[in-house]
């Protein structure tokens, strides 16, 4: 019986094994050869990977600039979800479009735009300089920055859809109770809306995270040739310097090093939910 | 302990939402330390006023007075009710303490103020060996109990209760509901309570107020609501009722003669403002059914259909010669009847027959 059901879930592990867990391991064994001809076994390109600084703090910069843009993100995020919770639905479904819109159009498309509006004579610094908000224009095409917040919008979605799905979950009684025992709609948020939408927040985060550090057109082009990130600096290694043992050992380090900050916010998650697992 | 009531008035209140009117000019004076249960059946407006003296709604006409004073400018956190909803609405996220401490905090008492309070709060409840648990961990019976002190916690003007008793099972309603009775002589809280179970109402309440179609039909001590029903609708929705129609021959205030339609002439209360010769119903609960062996000059034949034990009482189904059917209920110590028996039916008084005019089913 146990087997019959387990056995509908064949053809996708298939699918997993065939596309997904063979190249890991195709990966794995190309990381710890001394090159593509000599199948030898080394752990020279881990280590020359931790003894170079360059390596490590391009590394460091990739995690540190996930963690960045999906803070922005939430920080915009969460109020569309909590708006589009407790919208009519006419409106709401207005607001899920647009929220939605950024995944409809394709990616180059969509940072080509953004360049068009953080460049040095782009939309944003032209309404900057009209105000009179500043007098040089801002350099925000190829600064962090500018990453951190085209990342943001653009992987906006990822992080609202998951809070929207909790909050529209949430007992609307108990924003109630909570106004009749005195609350305003501030503490109100704080202690009864947010507590339970942390489920929703943290997928939200761990979607969003994920899909940052990882976004190789949009790091690019926003980013230039200065800023370099892992997944750039992989495809560098691979193609530009045609070395590709390294190339998959930093794709190794940098999958790991992801999974890890995935593993610590689930810890988080879990953490927050203890009253419903008693 | 002292009284804590507040009085509570409600002046021509009307809610509508786009073209649907839920609540329609209602008024009703609710006195310092009361208990008024609003009952009618889903959708006649109850829980929308009830929201409104919350605060949740504001109503498009009409006022809310607390003590007199009009409250429609405040908020829910502002007006100082408390609300016992269906569903409890405990925080889930928050242990039995903290759920009780939620309102205090917000009322910005002082922190060490607060914990005393919360023990005194849960002792009142038999709650005290809870504390420290989750909602979840909790039965439905000690959920609405830590609900009840988490809301009395703050010292509301006014208690709401929101169908407090429609999730719990019968036996651990019935002594919840006589708990919340206690609790409130005790507070000496004014209280407006949320149902559709008349006997609920009936049993808690001081005074009863029947709603329809956001309208109040009648407001009335139960026994009253329950006597003397103001409309065929209160008489219908609150006790079990036969509905016998036939036309008003003559009527004076002492009572009213009705010609039934197998021909019979049927003794009945006075119907006020009612022409002779307009069509009638008679409301005849079972209990005032009374069933008899030998025709007389106003009990109509019938023939037993089904006789129903309900423990200490008996109901019969009747069937009259014209095809209507009646109901009765008897002690069951009287005769036992069995199908198909046949049977003569009269009232025991006819002061118990109320005369509505007859509603035109369209």
């Amino acid at each position: 019986m146990e087997w019959r059901r387990l056995s509908l879930a064949l053809p996708l592990a298939a699918l997993f094994v065939v596309f997904f867990i063979a190249p890991l391991f195709v990966l794995l064994g190309v990381s710890l050869s001394t090159d593509m001809d000599t199948h030898t076994f080394t752990f020279a390109h881990y280590v020359k990977f931790f003894t170079d600084r360059f390596n490590y703090s391009i590394l460091t910069d990739t995690l540190l600039l996930g963690l960045k843009a999906t803070a922005v993100c939430f920080v915009f995020g969460y109020p569309v979800a909590w708006i589009a919770a407790r919208a009519r639905p006419g409106l709401q479904s207005i607001l899920l479009l647009a929220v939605i819109l950024p995944i409809m159009t394709s990616v180059v498309v969509r940072t080509f735009a953004w360049i068009v509006i953080l460049g040095r004579q782009g939309l944003l610094n032209q309404i900057v300089l009209g105000l009179g908000l500043s007098e040089e224009p801002l350099r925000l095409l190829f600064t962090e920055w500018g990453v951190v917040i085209v990342l943001a919008q653009v992987q906006m979605p990822l992080m609202v859809l998951p809070i929207l799905s909790i909050l529209a979950k949430i007992d609307p009684n108990l924003a109630d109770a909570s106004r009749a025992l005195g609350a305003g709609e501030w503490r109100t948020l704080w202690r009864v809306t947010l507590p339970l939408s942390v489920p929703g927040v943290i997928a939200g985060w761990i979607l969003t995270y994920a899909a940052c550090v990882t976004a190789f057109v949009t790091q690019s082009l926003i980013g230039g040739a200065r800023l370099v990130y892992m997944p750039l600096h992989i495809y560098q290694q691979a193609v530009g310097a045609n070395n590709w043992p390294f190339a998959a050992a930093i794709s190794i380090i940098f999958m790991i090093a992801v999974l890890c900050v995935v593993a610590g916010l689930n810890l988080l998650a879990a953490k927050s939910q203890r009253h419903a697992q008693a | 302990m002292t009284s804590r009531g507040h009085r509570v008035d409600i002046e021509s209140v009307s809610q509508r939402f786009a073209d649907y009117v839920a609540v329609s000019d209602v008024s009703l004076s609710i006195g310092d330390g009361e208990f008024v249960a609003l009952l009618g059946p889903s959708g006649c407006g109850k829980s929308t006023l009830l929201r409104i003296i919350a605060g949740f709604i504001h109503q498009t006409q009409g006022r809310v007075l607390f003590d007199g004073e009009a409250v429609d400018h405040l908020q829910a956190s502002q007006r100082g009710v408390g609300i016992v909803f269906q569903n409890y609405a405990l925080f889930p996220h928050m242990t039995v303490r903290q759920n009780v401490a939620y309102g205090l905090q917000a009322r910005k008492w002082a922190r060490d103020a607060i914990a005393p309070r919360v023990e005194a709060m849960l002792a009142r409840v038999h709650m005290s060996a809870f504390g420290e648990r989750y909602p979840r961990q909790l039965s439905g019976g000690q959920q609405q109990r830590v609900a009840l002190a988490r809301c009395l916690a703050t010292e509301p003007k006014v208690l709401l209760l929101d169908e407090p008793f429609a999730a719990l099972d019968k036996n651990l309603r019935f002594d919840m509901q006589i708990e919340v009775k206690r609790l409130q002589r005790d507070y000496g809280i004014t209280t407006v309570m949320v149902t559709h179970d008349q006997e609920e109402a009936l049993s808690m309440a001081d005074r009863v107020a029947v709603m329809s179609r956001g309208r109040l039909e009648q407001v009335a001590p139960p026994m009253d609501i329950y006597d003397h029903p103001a409309s065929l609708f209160v008489n219908q929705f609150v006790g079990s009722t036969n509905l016998i129609e036939g036309e008003l021959l003559a009527s004076d205030s002492w009572g009213s003669k009705v010609r039934l339609g197998d021909g019979t002439i049927m003794s009945a209360a006075s119907a006020k403002g009612l022409a002779n010769g307009v069509r009638v119903v008679v409301v005849l609960r079972p209990e005032h059914v009374a069933l008899v062996d030998e025709s007389s000059g106003e009990a109509r034949a019938g023939r037993i259909k089904s006789v129903l034990p309900l423990g200490a009482q008996v109901a019969y189904d009747i069937e009259t010669s014209d095809g209507a059917s009646i109901k009765a209920i008897a002690a069951r110590g009287v005769q036992l009847r069995r199908p198909g028996e046949p049977v003569h039916l009269t009232s025991i008084s006819s002061a118990n027959c109320h005369v509505f005019a007859a509603v035109h089913s369209s």
